[in-house]
């Protein structure tokens, strides 16, 4: 038997049911590792003395018949966990412990699985580098003081090290996939509605979705099919069959129209990322797939539009944190004071550099020259795949436009940080769904990924062609633990 | 017909008009708030009727309460209003202590109700108002800043409780008939159940705008808005002084500035609280947390199925059916419960006798007593026997009244009053004959004096029967037997 912590979710479930594994060797395995591990600075806050606990409780009772029977997880640190603290990433819910539980986590947790700990990510998901977080930054396992994508950037190289089987995080406009890209990573953002959104920290409401990283694709449709579920508490859930990923998996996807969106052969995109792309084309057809060249017209004006969108949304859903009921509080001599304090010192830059953008676009004399114009523009965008998929069953594409940066190397930089979520959000836009796999390397040796784009609630789909991929590309992450502390 | 009574100001040879329209925010009558399922219920110790969606926790998303979305339809029917079939919940934007989200949920661009009218009943004939829409928001918190000197703090059961604004057109002209389409107002959400329309507890509040413009002038002059006023004295003291307040700024040659005032019930008059340049940028949006509200035809017709009679059917059919004067049903139908007594009270009694009896010596004691119809210290049931009782002559009106005032404490049967009190009027004539016999015996001058022409003296005769009777004696009875003997 291989290392435990660098086993599949799928084979640490088979080694629980057949009871060659116990919860508590699992989870005790990882946070060994964990404890090993604090220079990549995936945590924010670890659970690990309860989680040995309920490990503990799981196997002295233990039900097999459960998806994620006794298994350690590790979330992104957006997800409002009960009796955990939940900051987001942010200064200003520093001291924050929820007492209640998100939707998504408590899928999980009802499945059987327990919690590790909350994982670092950019301050409230804002970012593509997990440079934003007030806990600092993260280290990505593939290299020393690469970032790990963002914003889910605890979660993607906590994947990658080995230090939580799979993790679960959000996209707004690429926080799954771009991070899973730049880890060597599986990462899927599910169709708008698929997810619940009950108790995620808010960034932009129209755009956010939880979603699966995880090492390989079967994983994936397994945790997919645990956390998606229709919510009455999220007026935005959406009531539909929900397949079992995991059962109905399969690498045949033979006679499938896979479109290539010539739009996405961006100017100044690095050679290795269109052989890249050339690569998983060969490999689609040779699984059988049909290739077919689509246009997605209005694909440049997806990133402003995303940038006056998620913005927009921002600043207004940001506002709660004020000072005044729970959080960080800078006090003042005046209720304008002490809002000007906490807010002030309470976020980062680049969070307040969004607030002031959303603010800015949505006032009065700018509402119809921006955000007006940004929502036409945004059904422009939806209708472009609308029209390519009454031809194609799924969309191929890179994930990013480059691999893993330095630290450091753009954080003054802000567009070319934007430019990074050039190829996922046209996707948050649609609401589609959108898996990233990990398809090659860069000249330096660090992951790129291939994303694949389908239809509304096809996610079945775009899994099965992930997995078809995933088998001829044979992908190999080799990370050296170089981060390990004795 | 009556001479119009127009509501003008004078000043110097010249009158000026005064045009008034309404924000009326009225507390929709809700077990629950608009987006949680925190109770509504007023009173309770602070910040214990607040759930996390209320108080804005990370995560916490609205959900729409659709018994509210049905009061906010059925109320726009009562206004004879357009339902829209697809409105949107917009977010406005604004930080505030009590404001949790730092913006509220209310509808901008797309109201669940559009334009209808309201009836005024004035005394010179009836008038119609214009509404312009009616919209659903959530109510803020309180902020509280009388008990402790150093902090302002912050009730949060109020916080997300369902308003409804109904917004009239700029059709009012003078106090009082803002006084009568508050009251209309209220009587129709009343008899609808979708507000309670209790002023003392806040469940109804207006922003009035007023502007004033010389007689005659067609074009609004430049207006101001005076927010929050919670009572319908407050609001004709403003208008009155907000009113002269603008038209002294225009005999002085100045302009009336576009702003928000705040009415000071103290000193009576308005004052400044921010002008138009100040105003707040609400930076609306529709709320990405909430899809398009969308209303089926099926919806609305099962809601119009189950809508009441409302006051202005109520009172046609009072007068077509009962032959009430406008007037009396006016007053009868004013309000639900009143409307409901006097039905309760003619199930078996007189129109008539239970028009006058209601308006008239009820409405007197409630007057006195300071009660609502609700608490009537007389039941519909006992107010109708007693009318039985006139109706058949049993006992006199005169005699009712006696019995009336007894009936008071405690809500007496009439019946036994009569008995144990032996009022039952006389009406045998054998009796009565008797009794005006010995009358006239008694006062053979006084009937020397009548015969003689002094025909004014009948009414002596009548008091003097009447009195010997114990004022039992059946009225009726007593004339037509005196009128015999004195004449025959």
């Amino acid at each position: 038997m291989s290392d435990i912590t660098s086993q599949s979710l799928f084979e640490l479930t088979s080694n629980i049911k057949e009871k060659k594994l116990s919860s508590e060797e699992i989870t005790k395995a990882f946070i060994n590792r964990a404890e090993k591990s604090k220079k990549l600075n995936v945590y924010v806050t670890d659970n690990f003395e309860k989680a040995i606990d309920q490990s503990r409780k799981f196997d002295s009772n233990p039900n097999l018949d459960l998806k994620l029977p006794g298994i350690p997880i590790a979330v992104k640190d957006l997800f409002c966990t009960n009796g955990v603290r939940t900051t987001a990433g942010s200064k200003i819910l520093n001291n924050f412990v929820p007492t209640y539980e998100s939707t998504v986590t408590q899928n999980l947790w009802c499945q059987g699985a327990i919690l590790l700990g909350k994982l670092n990510c950019d301050e409230f998901a804002m970012g593509s580098s997990n440079e934003t977080s007030f806990f600092g930054y993260v280290q990505n396992p593939v290299g020393e003081n690469l970032v790990p994508g963002g914003s889910s950037g605890g979660s993607s190289a906590a994947v990658a090290a080995n230090l939580t089987p799979v993790t679960i995080g959000t996209d707004t406009g690429g926080s799954i996939r771009q991070p899973a890209s730049f880890t060597g990573t599986v990462g899927l953002k599910p169709t708008y509605g698929s997810c619940s959104r009950y108790g995620i920290v808010a960034f932009a409401s129209s755009l956010d979705q939880a979603g699966p990283m995880t090492k390989n694709v079967r994983d994936c449709s397994m945790l997919l099919e645990v956390i998606s579920s229709f919510d009455q508490k999220d007026s935005t859930s959406i009531d539909y069959k929900r397949n079992h990923y995991s059962k109905e998996l399969s690498k045949d996807i033979k006679g499938k129209k896979i479109g290539i969106p010539k739009e996405y052969r961006v100017d100044n995109m690095p050679d290795e990322i269109e052989q890249l792309w050339k690569n998983g084309i060969s490999y689609a057809k040779d699984c059988g797939a049909e290739i077919i060249d689509i246009s997605l017209p209005h694909t440049n004006y997806a990133l402003p539009t995303y940038y006056i969108v998620a913005p927009a949304e921002a600043s207004s859903n940001l506002a709660r944190y004020d000072g005044v009921k729970y959080g960080f509080r800078s006090p003042g001599q005046n209720l304008i004071e002490m809002y000007e304090k906490t807010r002030s010192e309470g976020f980062g830059d680049e969070v307040k550099r969004r607030i002031m953008i959303g603010t800015y676009v949505l006032s009065s004399g700018y509402y119809d020259a921006y955000y007006l114009k940004a929502q036409k523009v945004r059904q422009l965008i939806k209708k472009d795949f609308d029209d390519a998929f009454s031809k194609v069953d799924a969309i191929l594409t890179p994930s990013t436009p480059s691999s893993a940066f330095k630290i450091g190397e753009k954080t003054n930089d802000p567009v070319s940080m934007y430019l990074n979520d050039i190829f996922t959000v046209p996707i948050n836009l649609a609401g589609l769904p959108g898996i990233s796999i990990p398809a090659g390397k860069d000249k330096n040796n660090y992951p790129l990924g291939l994303q694949v784009i389908g239809k509304p609630f096809d996610e079945q789909n775009i899994l099965n062609i992930s997995y078809a991929l995933e088998d001829k590309i044979n992908f190999k992450n080799d990370i050296s633990d170089w981060w390990l502390s004795e | 017909m009556s001479k119009k009574s127009e509501y003008l100001i004078d000043r110097e040879n010249k009158q000026y008009e005064v045009i008034i329209g309404l924000e009326v925010h009225a507390q929709v009558t809700s077990e629950s708030k608009l987006f949680s399922q925190s109770s509504t219920k007023f009173g309770a110790e602070p910040n214990t009727q607040v759930s996390l969606v209320d108080a804005a926790f990370p995560g916490m998303l609205p959900v729409i309460n659709e018994f509210c979305i049905e009061q906010a339809i059925k109320t726009g029917i009562g206004l004879k209003a357009k339902i829209n079939k697809k409105s949107v919940f917009d977010r406005k934007n604004y930080f505030y202590a009590d404001l949790p989200q730092g913006y509220q949920i209310s509808q901008y661009k797309y109201p669940i109700v559009g334009e209808g009218k309201v009836i005024l009943d004035m005394p010179n004939g009836q008038k119609e108002i214009g509404i312009e829409r009616l919209h659903l928001e959530q109510d803020a918190g309180k902020s509280i800043h009388d008990i402790d000197p150093n902090n302002t703090l912050v009730d949060l059961n109020r916080s997300g409780v369902a308003l409804m604004e109904i917004v009239s057109k700029p059709d009012l002209r003078s106090p009082d008939e803002v006084n009568v389409y508050i009251k209309k107002l209220r009587s129709i959400m009343r008899y609808l159940g979708t507000c309670d329309g209790n002023m003392q507890e806040g469940s109804l509040r207006a922003d009035v705008n007023v502007s004033v413009r010389l007689k005659g002038e067609t074009e609004f002059g430049t207006r101001c808005e005076i927010k929050n006023v919670n009572s319908i004295k407050f609001m004709q003291m403003a208008i009155i002084s907000e009113a002269n307040r603008q038209i002294d700024l225009l005999e002085d040659g100045k302009e009336i500035n576009q702003e928000t005032r705040l009415f000071d019930t103290k000193r009576n008059e308005t004052r400044s609280m921010r002008s138009k340049e100040d105003a707040h940028d609400y930076r609306y949006f529709p709320d990405p947390d909430l899809l398009p509200l969308k209303i089926s035809q099926e919806l609305i017709e099962k809601i119009k199925s189950v809508i009441p009679e409302l006051p202005d059917e109520k009172k046609k059919r009072f007068i077509d059916k009962f032959n009430l004067s406008p007037y009396e049903a006016t007053i009868l139908v004013s309000d639900i419960e009143t409307s409901n007594f006097f039905e309760e009270v003619i199930k078996n009694s007189d129109v008539k006798l239970a028009t006058n009896w209601i308006t008239g010596e009820l409405f007197s004691v409630l007057n006195e007593k300071n009660l609502e119809i609700s608490q009537s210290p007389v039941s519909a049931k006992n107010l109708s026997k007693l009318i039985n009782l006139i109706k058949d002559g049993t006992i006199s009106g005169k005699i009712a009244k006696t019995v009336f005032e007894q009936m008071i404490d405690g809500d007496q049967d009439p019946l036994i009053i009569v008995k144990e009190k032996g009022l039952k009027q006389e009406s045998d004539p054998k009796a009565i004959e008797e009794l005006i016999n010995k009358v006239i015996e008694n006062n053979s001058d006084k009937v020397a004096e009548y015969k003689s022409g002094k025909d004014k003296l009948f009414g002596f005769f009548v008091g003097q029967a009447m009195k010997e009777s114990k004022g039992k004696g059946n009225p009726q009875l007593i004339n037509k037997i005196l009128k015999e003997k004195l004449n025959g």
